[in-house]
């Protein structure tokens, strides 16, 4: 596979993924502007997720649109990272997950703005402007859950402990990666993590939360090993579309 | 490319589909055309280029395809729609027509580009009574390109554009 296709590929698969996670929050959320935020956050991932499959299907040639990448395609092929694909959980489990992403992929677009890869500098120049409201979002729940009451801080710190390990894996460069870097076209996550580090210290001190103890990376998304959970969620997400083909509004 | 010839070419057939755009509204807020939001980025003697407002906006289906048919109406078949997403678009693009139509309407119209990334909007004026006095509720309103805010002075809730 051509590694911009791969590289579209993975960019597509975490908001879709994260995406199809936010809206089944849509009727549930504990507050009607939780709800709306939610929705709106999920919405904007989709969209871009979109764009991103579209090139990732054009650049591969062989007739593939957004759709068919979306709901075709079985859970070996995904390349989203694993964090997206967590359960929703609690509220402040959504929030951590959230939190951990947003923070992340609004350095990587900001990045990817400078690609010399014209559609990629396109999506990301017009992605970077919802992502920060976002993380300002995530980050503004973090301060309300983490320095709140008793049982929300409680939530929240178990909801950051589960996602944690899970961090590693968005900052990782392969050899598909290193190839783009090289070429200009691909960000590398690597120069991202200083700053990564410092919006989420600073995030939490605001908290009054600690950094969850290093523990074991868990990886293997950007090469297809996923976790259970995916497999559920692309049996919700792609049901119709298989149930019946070509189906339309 | 050589214009078919009963068509009329360069400002003369953009001042013409211009026109007809101006009555296309937006689905998702009616008072103002897709020519006051800013998104007819080019006229072409055989296409006519948009650009959508946000990455996940539901509305950019319902704006094509309204777009189509008023140019069907028209006669003006010819016309492909082509979708470009850079230079991104911003609510800096939005007219100052489209500006007083969506304070007319209720909604405070975006701050200018100065604001943008920044997220510390200074509060918005209220459409209802002009009082500076106001308050964000929720930065995610009924659509995704609008928060929620409510005015201090005459205690009216209402829609704000969010500069983008
Ligand atoms: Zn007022």
């Amino acid at each position: 596979m051509k590694p911009l296709v791969e590289y579209a590929l993975r960019l597509g698969d975490d908001g879709l993924v994260l995406g199809q996670q936010l809206s089944e929050w849509c009727g549930h959320s504990p507050m009607l502007e939780i709800d709306l935020a939610l929705a709106n956050i999920g919405l904007d991932l989709i969209g871009q997720s979109s764009h991103f499959l579209k090139l990732a299907g054009d650049t591969e040639g062989e007739g593939r649109d957004a759709d068919v990448l979306a709901f075709h395609r079985d859970v070996l092929d995904f390349r989203n990272a694993l964090l997206v694909e967590q359960p929703n959980g609690d509220f402040a489990q959504t929030i951590a997950r959230q939190f951990l992403f947003s923070n992340w992929q609004e350095l990587l677009m900001r990045e990817l703005m400078r690609s010399h890869d014209a559609t990629l500098s396109a999506i990301a120049g017009k992605a970077v402007k919802e992502v920060v409201y976002h993380a300002r979002f995530a980050n503004e729940w973090m301060v309300r859950l983490g320095d709140g009451t008793e049982e929300s801080r409680n939530r929240i710190i178990a909801g950051l402990e589960w996602m944690w390990r899970f961090v590693d894996e968005l900052f990782a460069v392969d050899a598909t990666v290193e190839e783009l870097i090289v070429r200009g076209v691909a960000v590398d996550p690597r120069l991202l993590r200083a700053e990564w580090d410092a919006r989420i210290a600073q995030a939490l001190a605001e908290a009054t939360l600690e950094a969850p103890k290093p523990r074991r990376a868990a990886s293997g998304g950007r090469s297809g090993h996923h976790s259970e959970h995916l497999g559920h969620l692309l049996t919700e997400m792609q049901f119709l579309p298989r149930a019946y083909p070509g189906v339309a509004w | 490319m050589k214009a078919a010839a009963h068509a009329e070419t360069g400002e003369a057939l953009k001042d013409r589909v211009l026109e007809i755009l101006s009555h296309v509204p937006d689905p998702e807020i009616p008072c103002v055309s897709v020519v006051d939001l800013g998104i007819v980025r080019d006229v072409r003697e055989d296409a006519l280029v948009i650009t959508p407002t946000y990455s996940g906006c539901p509305a950019t289906l319902a704006i094509a395809s309204a777009i189509r048919s008023a140019l069907d109406r028209a006669g003006l078949g010819r016309l492909r729609i082509e979708t470009v997403l850079s230079p991104a678009w911003t609510t800096d693009w939005i007219s100052e027509e489209g500006r007083e139509k969506l304070r007319a309407y209720g909604i405070a119209p975006p701050p200018h580009g100065a604001a943008r990334y920044s997220l510390r909007d200074a509060p918005a004026a209220c459409p209802r009574c002009g009082s500076p006095h106001t308050e964000e509720i929720s930065r995610f309103g009924s659509t995704p390109c609008k928060s929620l805010n409510r005015c201090l002075a005459c205690g009216e809730p209402f829609d704000r554009f969010k500069c983008h």
